[in-house]
């Protein structure tokens, strides 16, 4: 069980570390998550400006969130197990 | 009588039209084409480009909701020399609305918002036009029309930017087609509670108001 509960908290490590690289390496996006992204182009001739949206992922404080918790649900396993078995 | 016409309107030494005639042909060639680009013209505004586009915005906690919607499609019909007798209609496929969060899609293309399996179109056809002022090739005015949005009628008076742009098409389609462009521009707000979009939510977390802005382009080909 010490085995298991070092491993867990060790995942849970790994695992936000993960979410806030990724989210900041994305841009550090503080809406909601993307999947496509809008760029804005300029129609030369008539002056209209549109969006044309890529298809990209973004994640945003949702995923950040999401990654946190789940996170913070593995360290907290891995604590509650290594206190219920101590060394 | 025509041979006598002929003789005084042609150069009896080069065989070619006297200068009167050359004047009054090419005055003759004005007339038509003024004639020809002062006709009122129809405009399509379903455009291949995918340029064509209404934006929308409603204020929330976190963020904006921001979208497009570009499946445009509908008539204008513009006079340069009368603008005020503006006609026509634009309607936006529901479907097209994007937004980029797709649980977001999701939700506004749900039953709750705007039910687009049901209300496939958003439109608005105008009925009539008031405030016309004319600067060169662009012109605002006030247009009144039935605003129709998941199956709610209403009228409303929005501001209007019309560009006319003569003979612009042929630079749009690399010389493919021949004719004008009709630039139409607008900004205008309203209120989801009066066409029943998500009656339900609370404005704290979703704004009543949402702030449109179109931005299109139709074409009216020359043969």
């Amino acid at each position: 069980m010490k085995h298991a509960a070092v491993f867990l908290r060790w995942l849970a490590a790994g695992v936000a570390t993960l979410t806030v690289g990724v989210w900041l390496i994305t841009g550090a996006h503080r809406g909601w998550t993307q999947t496509s992204v809008p760029i804005e182009k300029l129609d030369e001739v008539t002056g209209l400006t549109w969006r044309d949206y890529q298809k990209r992922f973004r994640p945003g404080v949702d995923f950040l969130a999401t990654g946190l918790v789940i996170a913070g649900g593995l360290a907290g396993l891995g604590w509650t197990l290594g206190r219920r078995h101590p060394v | 009588m025509e041979n006598v016409t002929a003789r005084t309107l042609m150069n009896p030494l080069t065989g070619k039209p006297a200068p009167r005639a050359r004047w009054l042909g090419g005055w003759a060639a004005t007339v038509l084409l003024a004639t020809a680009l002062a006709a009122p013209q129809t405009f399509d505004f379903k455009d291949p480009k995918g340029v064509n586009n209404a934006v929308f915005k409603l204020d929330a906690p976190l963020e904006s909701i921001n979208g497009t919607a570009n499946g445009i499609s509908g008539t204008v019909r513009f006079d340069p020399a009368n603008p005020g007798a503006l006609q026509g209609k634009i309607v936006v496929e529901a479907a097209s609305l994007h937004v980029p969060n797709p649980l977001m899609k999701e939700h506004l293309h749900g039953r709750d918002w705007l039910d687009v399996a049901t209300h496939k179109e958003i439109s608005f056809e105008v009925t009539r036009v008031a405030n016309v002022k004319t600067t060169g090739t662009d012109t605002t005015a006030e247009v009144t029309g039935k605003f129709t949005l998941k199956g709610v009628t209403r009228e409303l008076t929005v501001p209007v930017r019309l560009t006319y742009l003569p003979g612009k098409l042929a630079d749009r389609t690399n010389g493919r087609m021949q004719g004008d462009l009709l630039v139409l521009r607008s900004h205008f707000t309203i209120k989801r509670s009066e066409f029943g979009l998500n009656p339900g939510a609370p404005t704290d977390k979703v704004a009543d108001e949402i702030e449109l802005t179109l931005s299109l382009a139709g074409a009216a080909p020359r043969s």
